[in-house]
């Protein structure tokens, strides 16, 4: 038989049809949806009449349009809370299970839906986000898809897809102290810009890879996204089972070893091919940040900012706006410069590992007076360990106000605004013009440099606050 | 639910030469709290075309009138982030029927077949020449032909080919609807369910 990916795997055995010089018909195990991408796909279901066609394979949460505080008030904005009741009505109409606002199991969906126990290895998932990539590191086809396609779904579990290209992408070494997950996925961004992985499905691979937890797992398929590929995944291993084994409860699996021992012929045969393979090496990656205004912008925490965006020659006019738009200057270092605010949260970083990492350096000391922070966790049961670990106590200490759980300033549809002009160091996914509210300026990061931010209150090397041991 | 055929599209154009233009540029996550499809025209670019004060920002140039049409000549990577399929409705809500770039965010693509908004893949060469074109001479027209998969510069005569996915350029033609079609195969999905479950 022809050496298989584990994309391909899983990709070819929910093909329900191929249609000639068209996409595939791809059958869909698990479907998530949110609020604000789902309204206008049960709108079409009404307008045709039909029903869900398999609401058990649907999970609904309310995330992305929920203020972070006072949850158990009303929404004070009336869109907002309109779009919120909207997913209630439907939910409850169409008989899917809902993890709403107050729900004790609420939380952003890509927090969720692993720590749940719904992401499963082999499973297609998609939702009408683009960070559903988030799930990939379980080793899952996981994706994010368009309203129309989230009523495709909603109307018959499957979706019209062209099949993407195969990307390999191996990080071999150890990390340094100080440099994380989140450090690895920006490095990769960063060499090979906002769009150097559209068209393909990426599997992470190498040493480095596999030595990290899920939750560090994840951070790295989330931002699969933001390279332009349509997903990320990693081949489930002992890490991953052991992951699930811990979990309470996996919906529909009653003997997990059974489902193990299937899992474990997923990954990648050894002469797969790929239509594109990079290698990079883990100690070379230092702590990272942003400096423009996409994903791809981004550098090692002490570099300079660079000349221009094209080599040896003259910038783009794209740059020299989006550098404008930050304050920056070509060729500027960054260390020692101002931050006004710190977000810890989102999908990408609002886990118990990031908290705890967050918590590494703020534990004994202080906020400095000039940073506002939102710590944001990333759903109930993170919020719940925060309270459990002693940490709501160790923020509480150093000054920190502690959210309920939602997307907030990720994207900013509810009132966690960055101001215009502001600085945020943000553990988020995007640093785009406008994404934390009008003119603010975003500057991504790992938890790690944005806790030495919140302390120092200006650009800090994290390396400088933990020791040897940490990494 | 039969949807509207795409015709020939004649049209002068309007320029956008930025790189990386995200959906958050396209339409603000403030603005998607919407539960309807219609109405996001007026928000499209918004941070572009208005200034914090609320006035127009008439160095954009979708508010200088010089330019207008149905045809939006973007830059390289187009669409990326999130994915939204409020960006496109807001594009096709304020008139444009097609976006010609070098290269589109995939999710982006996908949105903007399934809503009626062509998506033009010209090579980075003949994008250059026709932003220029167009920006140079505001009454510049393109002729779209998707039948002949054509690109026509009416005022140089010159004609480009595009690549569409052939599925989805029939699609667009007569008019179809990508749910009618898999609504149609439920008993095919069905029995692929039943398989499915014997697999594992």
């Amino acid at each position: 038989m022809k050496p298989k990916t584990l994309f391909d795997k899983i990709w070819d055995s929910h093909v329900v049809r191929s249609i000639a010089d068209g996409p595939d018909v791809l059958y869909i195990d698990r479907h998530y949806i949110h609020e604000v991408t789902s309204p206008q796909a049960f709108n079409g279901l009404k307008e045709r009449g039909i029903p869900v066609f398999r609401p058990a394979k649907t999970l609904a949460t309310a995330d992305h349009n929920i203020p972070t505080k006072d949850q158990h008030l009303q929404i004070r904005d009336e869109l907002s809370r309109n779009q919120v009741e909207k997913l209630n009505e439907n939910c409850l109409k169409y008989g899917i299970e809902l993890f709403g606002l107050n729900h004790s199991k609420n939380g952003i969906v890509h927090v969720i839906g692993p720590e749940l126990g719904y992401t499963l290895p082999g499973m297609t998932i998609v939702c009408g986000d683009s960070h559903t990539s988030t799930h990939g590191a379980f080793g899952t086809i996981a994706f994010g898809v368009g309203t129309t396609e989230v009523e495709m779904v909603l109307a018959t579990q499957c979706i019209l897809q062209p099949k993407p290209k195969k990307m390999k992408i191996t990080v071999n070494g150890n990390l340094h102290k100080g440099v994380t997950s989140k450090d690895i996925i920006m490095h990769i961004i960063s060499e090979i810009s906002a769009s150097g992985a559209t068209g393909y499905f990426v599997e992470y691979c190498g040493s480095a890879i596999k030595s990290l937890s899920m939750e560090a797992r994840m951070t790295i398929c989330n931002m699969s996204i933001e390279m332009g590929a349509r997903g990320g995944l990693i081949a489930p291993d002992e890490i991953t089972f052991e992951y699930l084994r811990e979990l309470p409860s996996i919906p529909g699996i009653d003997n997990i070893n059974v489902s193990i021992s299937d899992w474990k012929k997923l990954g990648s045969d050894p002469e797969a091919i790929f239509d594109r393979e990079l290698e990079f090496k883990a100690d070379s990656i230092k702590p990272m940040i942003t400096y423009g205004t996409n994903p791809g912008m981004g550098m090692a925490i002490d570099g300079s900012i660079p000349l221009s965006d094209v080599k040896n020659g003259k910038a783009s006019v794209s740059f020299i706006k989006s550098l404008d738009y930050m304050g920056f200057k070509p060729g500027m270092k960054l260390l020692g410069h101002q931050v006004d605010y710190v977000f810890i949260g989102s999908c990408t970083n609002g886990r118990i590992e990031d908290f705890r990492a967050f918590a590494q350096i703020i534990k004994g000391r202080k906020k400095a007076a000039n940073v506002t922070a939102l710590i944001v966790p990333g759903s109930k049961k993170v919020e719940e360990q925060l309270a459990s670990e002693g940490l709501l106590e160790t923020f509480k200490n150093a000054g920190f106000e502690v959210r309920q759980p939602g997307c907030s300033s990720c994207l900013a549809m509810n009132d966690d605004k960055i101001p215009a002009g502001k600085y945020a160091v943000s553990t988020s996914n995007r640093n785009f013009e406008g994404r934390q509210g009008p003119g603010a300026r975003t500057l991504l990061a790992s938890p790690l440099t944005a806790a030495a931010a919140a302390i120092t209150g200006v650009i800090t090397d994290p390396r400088n606050y933990i020791s040897e041991k940490i990494s | 639910m039969a949807k509207v055929k795409y015709d020939i599209l004649e049209s002068t154009c309007v320029p956008l030469p930025l790189e990386n233009v995200d959906t958050d540029q396209i339409i603000p996550a403030r603005f998607l709290s919407a539960t309807s499809r219609e109405g996001f025209g007026d928000n499209l670019f918004r941070d572009w075309r208005y200034k914090k004060t609320g006035e127009k920002n008439n160095e954009f140039i979708l508010n200088n009138s010089k330019y207008g049409g149905k045809v939006l000549v973007a830059g390289k990577n187009f669409g990326s982030g999130s994915s939204r399929e409020h960006a496109v409705w807001a594009i096709f809500d304020y008139g444009f029927r097609a976006v010609i770039s070098s290269f589109f965010a995939d999710i982006f693509m996908n949105n903007a077949l399934n809503n009626g908004l062509l998506p033009i893949v010209i090579n980075d060469d003949h994008l250059q020449k026709l932003q220029d074109l167009v920006l140079k001479d505001p009454s510049t027209k393109v002729k779209i032909d998707l039948e002949k998969q054509t690109l026509k510069i009416i005022p140089t005569g010159d004609s480009v080919r595009f690549e569409i996915n052939p599925y989805k350029k029939e699609c667009l033609l007569k008019g179809l609807d990508d749910i009618d079609y898999l609504l149609s195969m439920k008993s095919l999905i069905t029995s692929f369910e039943k398989t499915k479950s014997l697999e594992i």
